[in-house]
């Protein structure tokens, strides 16, 4: 076992996976001879050609429309979203056809594929290329969204979303590519899909997080340890199918709820799980659910960014309201 | 052959509007060829004016009739293998049903029964596509995998003239051309876009033409003769079988009635322009002259298929409207492979308040 990357990981997932599997096929933006612009796909072209590692034109809906072609006809395509805020030119791809598929062919057709996309900020980028869209896909019956927040969960999770019979919309942190290193297994594994990660346990509030703001929020969550108080963390690992088991337990323990992310607020799926908790643990709860997350205003500009999005700041005093409640 | 630098420009016909059929180009068909399509059609024009009857006495829900378009639909289908992909629209049934798709099949479909988009399986077609041109890219992606896989299907995609003006429509022959896969493009050209006509979609003069400015070959073809599509659509599939990559066809036709049964085209539509589509370059009466210049279709003939069609449009109708109909809740068992905690709960709910209904 080595210490690797997320991007590595993620490299290394597909490489498994194409290797055992010849029907394991990558298209998409710069995948092949560029090998992606974040070296996601590196290496994998000259190891298995052109045929498999396949530079598309530029154009989303093409790659996700003949991905869903590919699909019924044999094969397991893994295709790229270049930035997640390219998605909306694909939309009719995914939450129209791939997620709609196997109902409308009442289980004849059903179409493998798994879209991978880098997101999230605090990267500094132009416009489009920091959103964090997964809302849209939870609105899409028939997607599965999975949101890995470290080397070790992004593999497991990215062979299983390469083995999942439904499409997988399979979101990677671009800020967190290669910030950590961690102790990833060589050979390929699996992590279920649905099932949440209890970072680190605690008995005073829960924290219900994913993705990019888990390494924040853990940290946060130490901080607060050092003081005497204990937070439990949750990385959800993926918000469709959601492991509400673990939420509600959680709650019932603690009493208090914050949820984080970096999407908008309005619709987003932190208000789904609030609901969720309202319905099912509300005599549980000693205080309201709060919610720390981007501003409903479209992705800011760098120089902004840093206000915009949760961050240790915005994080920390909701923390401390909510303990003092 | 035909002239492959004017065909963009000109429509490839073999059958003018009076059945008379132009031996100077030198092709000669299989007389067992011409009654089978001919039958077709008939059963086909048959099967749609029923599924307009039902809608009217509220038997199925909204339909889209595709009367005018069988020579389009049916010369092209019939020039397939059995292992041929077809991706349609919803104006494909005759497509769909040559291409073996049950009668009865396409009932449960528009009655709207949960298992109408169920493809048996030994079909190689696609469930039907509502959002206009987004089929085009499956079909360009299902060929692609038959060419890595080194099988030598060919996927159809079936259109309309609107489809030409969605991006979905661009990237698929881009993507086509580029990656030289077996597709073919077969866009039935009928003049309208529900109430927009063609001149509004594009300024191009021929919709063949397009496939120029992606290195493909296009066709146009006159849509209402049988013959003709026939021949332009078995070149196209011998050249995608051969690896010779993409075809555009345009084949010009015309829908002679409303978009969908919620659609009254006298709106829009000159009733001269329609009459003489109707009267003048119907595809069966035409085919139908030709057959009977051939002494290979007698009155007699004609009477005996319009009672076969009739009997065994109505043992579909029949079969359609005695099939079980799905409970809501099974519905929840086809969003997923696996099902997951909440679903199970909705699918719970759905169950209860049925079973409540029942009890009351």
């Amino acid at each position: 076992m080595a210490k690797k990357t997320m991007i590595e990981a993620i490299n290394e997932a597909m490489e498994q996976e194409m290797e055992q599997n010849e029907r394991v096929i990558v298209l998409g933006e710069d995948v092949g001879r560029n090998g992606g612009v974040f070296r996601a796909t590196d290496g994998l072209q000259a190891r298995f050609g052109e045929d498999r590692v396949i530079d598309t034109p530029l154009a989303e809906s093409g790659i996700v429309g003949t991905a869903v072609g590919l699909s019924v006809n044999g094969f397991r395509p893994i295709a790229e979203i270049q930035f997640l805020g390219f998605v909306y030119e694909t939309m009719d791809q995914l939450s129209a056809q791939a997620a709609r598929l196997r109902f409308r062919s009442a289980g004849r057709f059903h179409a493998p594929i798994v879209i991978r996309s880098p997101y999230g900020g605090g990267v500094r980028t132009p416009e489009l290329h920091s959103d964090s869209l997964e809302g849209l896909f939870t609105h899409s019956p028939g997607l599965k969204v999975v949101m890995p927040s470290n080397a070790y969960d992004a593999k497991g999770l990215l062979i299983s979303a390469i083995r999942d019979d439904d499409p997988v919309v399979f979101l990677e942190p671009m800020k967190l590519y290669r910030a950590i290193r961690m102790e990833v297994p060589d050979e390929a594994y699996t992590l279920p899909i649905g099932k949440a990660n209890v970072v680190k346990k605690g008995s005073d509030l829960t924290i219900v997080t994913w993705g990019a703001t888990v390494p924040l929020v853990t940290k946060i969550s130490e901080e607060f340890m050092t003081h005497g108080i204990d937070i439990e963390v949750i990385d959800l690992r993926a918000l469709q199918p959601l492991d509400i088991d673990t939420i509600i337990q959680s709650v019932e323990k603690t009493t208090k709820l914050v949820i984080v992310h970096e999407a908008v607020r309005n619709n987003g799926f932190g208000a789904e799980i609030s609901a969720v908790v309202n319905e099912r643990a509300l005599f549980s709860l000693s205080a309201p659910i709060v919610r720390v997350t981007g501003y409903d205003t479209p992705y800011p500009v760098p120089t902004m960014e840093d206000n915009w999005l949760p961050n240790a700041d915005r994080i920390t005093t909701k923390v401390k309201e909510l303990l003092a409640y | 052959m035909y002239d492959e630098s004017t065909l963009v420009k000109e429509k490839f016909q073999l059958l003018d509007e009076n059945g008379q059929f132009d031996d100077s180009k030198g092709y000669d068909f299989d007389d067992d060829l011409l009654v089978k399509m001919y039958k077709w059609m008939v059963k086909m024009r048959s099967f749609d004016v029923r599924l307009l009857k039902m809608q009217r006495q509220g038997r199925i829900g909204t339909y889209a009739p595709f009367s005018g378009q069988e020579a389009a639909q049916i010369g092209s289908a019939v020039a397939l293998d059995l292992k041929d992909w077809i991706f349609p629209s919803y104006r494909e049934i005759a497509a769909c049903v040559t291409h073996g798709l049950p009668m009865k099949q396409v009932l449960l479909y528009v009655k709207g029964h949960f298992e109408g988009g169920e493809i048996p399986k030994e079909l190689n077609i696609f469930p039907i596509q509502i959002i206009i041109a987004a089929q085009a890219l499956h079909a360009t992606g299902c060929a692609w995998a038959s060419k890595l896989k080194g099988e030598k299907q060919v996927s159809v995609s079936y259109f309309g003239d609107g489809a030409t003006s969605e991006g979905d429509f661009h990237e698929a022959l881009n993507f086509a051309s580029v990656h030289k896969v077996p597709t073919i493009f077969f866009c039935q050209n009928n003049q309208w876009a529900i109430s927009v006509p063609l001149k509004k979609q594009t300024v191009s003069s021929t919709i063949a033409q397009k496939a120029i400015a992606y290195g493909m070959k296009g066709v146009r073809v006159d849509g209402n003769d049988v013959l003709a599509v026939y021949q332009v659509m078995k070149e196209a599939v011998a050249r995608a079988r051969n690896g010779e990559g993409p075809t555009l066809i345009e084949a010009v036709t015309y829908r002679q009635g409303p978009h969908t049964t919620a659609d009254d085209p006298t709106k829009y539509r000159e009733e001269k322009e329609v009459e003489n589509w109707i009267n003048v370059k119907d595809p069966i009466t035409r085919f139908r002259q030709f057959l009977e210049k051939k002494n290979l279709w007698t009155v007699s003939q004609e009477e005996a298929l319009q009672k076969t069609c009739n009997e065994e449009i109505d043992q579909a109708i029949q079969e359609a409207e005695e099939e079980p109909l799905i409970p809501t809740y099974a519905a929840f068992d086809y969003v997923y492979a696996e099902g997951n905690t909440l679903l199970q709960e909705q699918k719970e709910e759905v169950q209860r308040n049925g079973q409540r209904r029942e009890d009351v």
